[in-house]
């Protein structure tokens, strides 16, 4: 009966939010069976010819060593969304469980972490990302972990200003009166209502994290060879720019393909949650 | 009706439903008013009154449809071979709104958007426009009419921002003026200022006029005519009096016999109950104390009350009177800064963390608006469930009994307990709010306006359910409204708080005769009767010798607003408690004999 | 007489914006510590990496001295804060330049790059954001919704792949490197910036224009905007003269926000088209692990937010009638 009902939902979305859906849906499929399906293994050089345009054998051509594009850009992919994934699982723990402590714990406590996070959300997130890479380097686990907490001030602000606003509210208050420890005062009464609201903000953050982490491997400070996600992809073609070779321009419209995807399936979701 | 002046016949009024089909709201509603009349539109939220008012000027909220005839003098709904009503608001047809201070545009003067619809309109040059404006400022009894535009709308009072929206209404020398509740959102001692500005204003300026409103007692004082509404359909139409003195539909009847609560309590009367819970001395205020143990914004001073076992004490004010502040301190939400509460005797901690358990399960608060005083995450049987599980450790299929049997205490089928709240109306909600507080079995419930957000019926029988309650159960009630007509049908102790302080306490009959302190004399006349001429018998003129005074924390808080104050007395030191015959006791200078009169 | 009202009248606001000044200045301080916690205390010995695998301890030791890396935490600290505090923040160690000479020759790039790109996008934006909320709901208004909602989410580098294919590979009109001569004429200048400008816009300016468009839509949900409808006020008069007045508030915060935004597109941008600007200077400092220059850079970076914040918020409290009289 759930899905039936999730089914109706997907249904009942705009155009933008489908084709949102579609795109995403896809690039989660991509990510689990692409290796799988991969015609080629992503580190074997099979084509002569470097940057050639697309072919029956090659379908998204080859890249500057003679790499077949598509394998690799399967292989890219599952990187990209696996890291993201797990960032904004961990940047999205910490900020709302941080908001959370800072809305039901002591005064002090709140003032503590609130000027902590406003100092950090006032370091642009690259720059702040930049200054952690140059200090931590960037293996796959730093990596992670650094775009990760590159966005959790952001996440902690919004989740703090929902649970400011339930905090004050009548039901939590009953609870308090009750005698309700500040636990059971986070976890049962405020969390469940901040999830929804929580959603759209959980997808604008894998974006930017998605955006983010590409970025960095663009720059050649994220993932470092033979690891190549999308944006490291785009970086190694980057000489290709001029012939204008499908080989960078396949990553980067894949990049783009999923953070658009998202984008357009959150408005269409949140705007059908306000009706 | 030859002179019609305005002119509905058949009016519909189609909006998108939840489900997205089509819902009619308004329902084949046909009315006329005469040149110079007014007729009121009156029923509870959801009989369309309002969308009736917006739809003569053309206005359908959130794309709503409106079909029909309406013709306001020579314009139509459609416009065709006139003009239409859309391009004649602000000018021909203008509107009044509920809430004054929303309704204002926070940014600009008010002088500027009073004279707005004359600018734009082209009736009046500015210079003309400002005059008018500042002749309607006097007209509606406004303090500085010379100056007060220059204001922007968060330095004025709701009271006098509703007058201005009167003022910016009948700028144009409009035809028909609409009044959408225009004091619905004012406290009663206001509401009274308010409607003899605009009853004196309306007459003088022979506007014609739709008043929409809930309450029939303000209706009968403005009105000619009346319609009344339920469910976007007319139920009964006709002149006033009429409709006051011998209304034939039964939902008439129903909404005239709930304007005026009456419940029927077997009250414990006479003997005279132990006490139960007691207040102390109470100051409490909200933001940082200062070296003096004074908080920055100083709530109450010197409250005290006690309430014995299965008795009920009410608690009035209006606004900013604090006495909601009174049921978190009792709660232990909000710590006094001095005085004391105590439960049998026993003093209790000034927070939560500092009560016992069992002390705090005698102790329930109940909160004015169900809707978000319950949890929208939870349903109805984990809401109570949870207490049950958390004051009496009960669990299981016995608390689904249990949760059974509350539901049954408060008149609601068991089905409800696996219903989301979200999905309850306004009164199914009240109730599980108090069954939440009736689920820890407590001794006494802190009621907070818990009937002020609900339609007049509801109220009745959240009133009715009250009180049975109170006597299966001997529940005590400390009950907090601004409405003395409900506290006056439930309690037996009734105390009047004035800017935080006590001014008037005694039994529940001693507010029936005077003498009364002045604030509560004002609190009580300020009540509309449900007869035509009562603002006209009222002298209300509030003229009050020190009215130009600021409030002074030292003296009595009602000074600048009281009529019989003394001059050389009540200005310089503070006011006595005085005990009356009757046994009620008054903060005042005047005298038993004095405050009879 | 009417000048201690007029005073006093200024009291409450001036008040409240020499607190958020304070409060720019203590974030400011806070940042500092954060930036010079994580690259200057953490990482490996810098002495060691300057000098390279080869070196002898005696060496490493002497520079670790000279370079006062051998004194405690908080006393590096305050000299490095001393040093940014007069303009001083140190010696690069790999260009062995003064910090501020690099510095200085690369930030009026950067500037004259955000500049250009704010002055472009702040009006596209205004435009987009304020005829999408008057359309609310409607075709255009949905239009331009999944166009701005599709440009945020555009890869700097693919906007920049993309223009360089369009201008510099099939049309020819531009270089797909912005060399800006010395003196440039204005066919130059425009020549050189043109792409930079352009890939930096497009995310700035649907950031922006949704933004613009939430703060109206905010206000159009508000009582007073139906009033005004009722007032017969057109629908123009509505927009600028009822509006954005309200509005101002959030769309200047907004505008902080995207403008802050333009740094961090810069980064990529700047790399993309060679632009020696102060972005590609700090990623050559990651890269090369040039911590004095990468602090500097971080630290202007910042502070270019925060003073963006903190005009975004003084206008703000003017231009809000409350806080005004405050």
């Amino acid at each position: 009966m759930k899905r039936r009902s999730l089914l109706r939902r997907a249904g009942a979305l705009p155009l933008s939010g489908k084709i949102g859906l579609a795109l995403v849906g896809f690039w989660i499929l991509a990510a689990i069976l692409g290796p799988l399906v991969a015609p080629y293994p992503p580190g074997a050089f099979v084509s002569e010819e470097v940057f050639a345009g697309s072919t029956s054998q090659f379908w998204f051509g080859s890249d500057f060593l003679g790499r077949d594009v598509l394998s690799r850009l399967l292989v890219g992919a599952r990187l990209t969304m696996g890291l993201s994934a797990i960032a904004v699982a961990i940047a999205v723990a910490l900020g709302t469980g941080l908001a959370l402590t800072a809305a039901v714990g002591p005064r002090w406590l709140d003032e503590l972490l609130s000027r902590a996070m406003d100092t950090l959300i006032s370091i642009p997130s690259k720059i702040f990302a930049l200054v952690l890479v140059a200090a931590f380097g960037s293996s796959v686990l730093l990596l992670t972990l650094i775009v990760a907490i590159t966005y959790v001030p952001g996440n902690f602000r919004i989740a703090r200003s929902l649970a400011v606003g339930l905090a004050r509210l009548d039901y939590v208050e009953v609870a308090r009166a009750r005698g309700e420890g500040r636990i059971h005062i986070a976890l049962v009464e405020m969390l469940p209502n901040m999830i929804r609201p929580l959603c759209a903000d959980i997808g604008l953050r894998f974006v930017f994290i998605v955006l983010l982490l590409s970025g960095l491997s663009f720059l050649g400070l994220g993932l470092q060879p033979p690891e190549a996600d999308l944006g490291a992809l785009v970086r190694e073609n980057v000489s290709g720019l001029a012939e204008g070779a499908l080989a960078i321009m396949a990553p980067a419209v894949a990049i783009a393909s999923l953070t658009v995807g998202v984008n357009l399936l959150i408005d269409a979701a949140t705007q059908g949650n306000v009706k | 009706m030859a002179d019609a002046h305005v002119e509905v016949r058949d009016l519909c009024v189609t909006v998108r439903g939840p489900d997205g089909a089509p819902l009619r709201i308004v329902d084949d509603i046909s009315f006329d008013v005469a040149r110079g009349q007014m007729l009121a539109l009156i029923g509870e939220s959801g009989s369309g009154k309002t969308t009736i008012a917006l739809s003569l000027m053309g206005h359908g909220r959130g794309g709503a449809a409106i079909s029909g005839d309406i013709r306001v003098g020579d314009a139509t709904l459609d416009g065709v071979g006139a003009r239409s009503l859309a391009a004649q608001r602000g000018h021909r047809i203008t509107y009044v709104a509920q809430s004054a201070a929303a309704a204002f545009n926070p940014s600009r003067r008010v002088i500027d958007q009073v004279i707005e619809p004359a600018l734009i309109h082209r009736t009046a040059s500015p210079a003309t426009a400002r005059q008018r404006a500042v002749e309607l400022f006097r007209a509606l009894a406004l303090p500085n009419p010379e100056t007060i535009g220059s204001r922007y709308p968060h330095e004025l009072s709701g009271g006098q921002l509703q007058r201005l929206m009167a003022a910016m209404a009948l700028i144009t020398k409009p035809d028909l003026v609409i009044f959408d509740e225009p004091t619905t959102a004012l406290d009663v001692t206001t509401q009274v200022e308010v409607l003899q500005a605009f009853r004196r204003v309306v007459r003088e300026q022979g506007a014609t006029g739709v008043y929409v409103s809930h309450d029939l007692a303000v209706v009968a004082q403005m009105a000619d005519h009346i319609l009344v509404l339920n469910r976007g359909r007319v139920r009964e139409q006709n002149d006033v009096r009429t409709i006051l003195e011998a209304p034939t539909d039964d939902y008439t009847k129903t909404l005239m016999a709930a304007a005026h609560p009456v419940v029927a309590v077997a009250a414990p009367a006479a003997r005279a109950p132990e006490p139960l819970l007691a207040i102390h001395g109470i100051f409490a205020g909200y933001g940082p104390v200062d070296k003096a143990g004074r908080p920055a914004n100083p709530v109450l001073s010197d409250v005290s009350l006690t309430i014995g076992r299965g008795a009920a004490v009410g608690v009035i004010g209006e606004s900013g009177s604090g006495k909601s502040t009174v049921a978190r301190v009792v709660a232990g939400l909000l710590a006094p800064t001095a005085g004391q509460v105590t439960l049998d005797g026993e003093a209790l901690a000034q927070t939560v963390s500092g009560r016992t358990r069992e002390q705090l399960r005698r102790v329930q608060i109940v909160f004015q608006n169900a809707d978000v005083a319950l949890n929208p995450a939870h349903n109805v049987g984990d809401i109570l469930g949870r207490v049950l599980r958390f004051y009496h450790g009960v669990s299981g299929a016995e608390a689904g009994r249990r949760v059974a049997q509350l539901l049954d205490l408060i008149r609601l089928p068991a089905g409800v307990a696996d219903r989301r709240c979200g999905e309850l109306s306004g009164g199914q909600k009240q109730r599980v709010n108090l069954a939440r507080a009736l689920a820890a079995e407590p001794d006494v419930i802190l009621c907070d306006e818990v009937t002020s957000a609900l339609d007049t019926v509801v109220r009745g029988a959240i009133l009715d359910l009250l009180a049975d309650l109170r006597r299966e159960l001997g529940l005590a009630y400390l009950f907090i409204s601004h409405d003395i007509a409900t506290v006056k049908a439930l309690c037996d102790d009734i105390v009047v708080l004035y800017k935080g302080t006590r001014v008037e306490s005694g039994r529940c009959e001693s507010y029936s005769t005077a003498p009364f302190h002045p604030y509560t004399d004002l609190l009580i006349s300020s009540v509309p009767e449900m007869r035509t001429d009562w603002l006209a018998d009222e002298s209300f003129r509030n003229s009050a010798p020190f009215a130009g005074m600021n409030e002074q924390p030292a003296l009595c808080r009602f000074l600048p607003r009281c009529p019989v104050a003394i001059s050389g007395r009540c200005d310089t030191i503070a006011p006595p408690l005085q005990s009356m015959a009757a046994g009620n006791i008054i903060l005042c200078h005047r005298t038993e004999e004095e405050l009879a009169r | 007489m009417s000048g201690a009202p007029a005073m006093s009248r200024w009291r409450g606001p001036l008040r409240l914006i020499v607190k958020r000044i304070g409060l720019a200045f203590l974030t400011l301080f806070l940042v500092s510590l954060v930036i010079f916690t994580i690259s200057g205390l953490l990482p490996g010995d810098a002495a060691q990496e300057v000098l390279g695998q080869s070196a002898t301890p005696e060496q490493v030791a002497a520079l670790r001295h000279e370079m006062g890396l051998d004194q405690p935490g908080p006393v590096r600290y305050a000299r490095w804060l001393q040093g940014i505090l007069v303009g001083d923040p140190g010696q690069s160690l790999v260009a062995n330049k003064p910090v501020a000479d690099i510095i200085a020759e690369r930030l009026p790039n950067t500037l004259t790059l955000a500049a250009l790109a704010a002055l472009v996008s702040v009006p596209l934006a205004f435009l987009i954001g304020i005829a999408s909320a008057v359309a609310r709901g409607r075709k255009l208004d949905r239009a331009l919704n999944i166009l701005t909602l599709s440009m945020v989410a555009l890869p700097e580098f693919l906007v920049a792949t993309i223009a360089v294919l369009v201008f510099a590979v099939k049309l020819l009109w531009l270089p797909s490197i912005a060399l800006i001569p010395k003196d440039p004429t204005l066919a130059e200048f425009v020549r050189a910036y043109a792409m930079p400008v352009m890939v930096l816009t497009v995310g700035v300016v649907a950031q922006l224009a949704r933004m613009v468009r939430a703060a109206i839509i905010a206000e159009l949900d508000r009582p007073y905007v139906e009033m005004a409808q009722l007032k017969g006020v057109g629908r123009s008069r509505l927009i600028f003269r009822h509006v954005l007045p309200n509005a101002v508030g959030p769309i200047v915060n907004a505008m902080a926000l995207s403008l802050s935004y333009l740094f961090g597109g810069a980064i990529i941008v700047e790399t993309i088209f060679s632009y020696p600007g102060l972005a590609s200077l700090m990623v050559n400092a990651v890269t090369s692990r040039d911590m004095p220059l990468l602090q500097a850079c971080a630290m202007i970076f910042c502070a270019a937010y925060l003073l963006l914040v903190l005009i975004a918020d003084t206008v703000a409290i003017l231009a809000n009638p409350r806080l005004r009289q405050g």
